[in-house]
C-alpha cells in the first residue's frame, strides 16, 4: 500500500507531496514526540494532531512514510516549508487517529 | 583520528532549526554507509540532547566523531545547569514550560530516551554555569 493509494482509500487531503509511491508497512499514533521518537518505526504511517515544525524532523529522523494530520488538525507554515524541503508526505483527514488506524490496519 | 567529525552551533529558542545537526548527522551516517539501527540510536539521542539544549540552556554546540566502531557526540551548553541529575533521568519528570509542552515536548523523556539509545552517557552540569553530555553509540553491525 503506498501513501497515494492509502490517500485514495482514505480519502485524505494531501497537504505536502513528498514521495507518494512511498510503501506503508505499518501506522503509529501518538502526539508526544519523545514517545513517537522512539517507537514509530520505519514505513509506519503516523496519526497525530501535532502539525508543528518539530513533526517534520521526528517524520525525518524515524523515516515514517507520511503524517496523517487528524481531526482536521492544522499543518503550520514552517513545518509546511520544511516537509517540502525534505520530501515528507502530509496528508490531512477530518476523522481521528483510532477510525484511520483500524481503516489502515484492514489495508495492510 | 576519527573517520569524519561535525561541528553545529544551536540556536537557543529556536524551534523551527531544531532538528537540523540530528538531521544532518543522519544523512552523514547513511552516506557512510552505517546501519539503521546505529543510525536511529545516535539520531534519536541527539536530537532529544539538541531540543533539550533549545528549551533549557539557550543553545549550546554539538561535536560528532565518527569512527567505524564508535559515534561519540558532546553536547555543551551555557544555561542553567542541572540541578539534580538523577531526578532529572527518571522518566516523567519535567521543567519544561507550558508552551513546550503544547509543541508536543516536555513529557521528562528527553534524557531517559538518551540513556536508553546510547552505549554510554556521561552528564556533567554545575548550576549557573552549564551542563556538558558526552555520548557514545557502539555500531551494531
Amino acid at each position: 500500500m503506498t501513501v497515494k493509494e492509502l490517500s485514495e482509500k482514505l480519502e485524505l487531503n494531501i497537504l505536502v507531496e513528498g514521495d507518494l509511491d512511498r510503501e506503508i508497512t505499518g501506522g503509529y499514533c501518538g502526539d508526544l514526540l519523545s514517545w513517537v521518537m522512539s517507537r514509530c518505526q520505519s514505513g509506519d504511517c503516523w496519526f497525530t494532531v501535532m502539525g508543528n515544525i518539530n513533526c517534520a524532523a521526528v517524520a525525518v529522523l524515524t523515516d515514517c512514510a507520511c503524517i496523517v494530520l487528524t481531526e482536521n488538525a492544522a499543518l503550520d507554515d514552517d513545518a509546511k516549508k520544511r516537509a517540502e524541503q525534505q520530501d515528507i508526505n502530509i496528508l490531512q483527514s477530518d476523522r481521528n487517529a483510532y477510525t484511520l488506524a483500524v481503516e489502515l490496519g484492514k489495508l495492510i | 583520528m576519527s573517520l569524519f567529525e561535525l561541528h553545529y552551533e544551536v540556536p537557543g529558542d529556536d524551534f523551527t532549526r531544531a532538528g537540523e545537526a540530528s538531521g544532518d548527522v543522519k544523512a552523514h551516517l547513511k552516506k557512510l554507509g552505517f546501519d539503521p539501527a546505529t543510525i536511529r540510536n545516535v539520531v534519536i539521542a541527539l536530537y532529544e540532547a539538541e531540543i533539550n539544549m533549545v528549551i533549557h540552556a539557550g543553545g549550546g554546540t554539538i561535536d560528532v566523531s565518527v569512527d567505524p566502531e564508535c559515534i561519540k557526540m558532546e553536547l555543551i551548553d551555557h544555561g542553567p545547569g542541572i540541578a539534580d541529575i538523577s531526578l532529572a533521568m527518571q522518566e516523567g519528570y519535567s521543567t519544561a514550560p507550558d508552551n513546550v509542552r503544547a509543541l508536543g515536548f516536555g513529557a521528562g523523556m528527553g534524557l531517559p530516551n538518551i540513556k536508553k539509545y546510547t552505549d554510554e552517557m556521561i552528564i556533567e552540569s554545575e548550576v549557573g554555569v552549564g551542563t556538558v553530555i558526552k555520548l557514545r553509540v557502539d555500531v551494531k553491525e
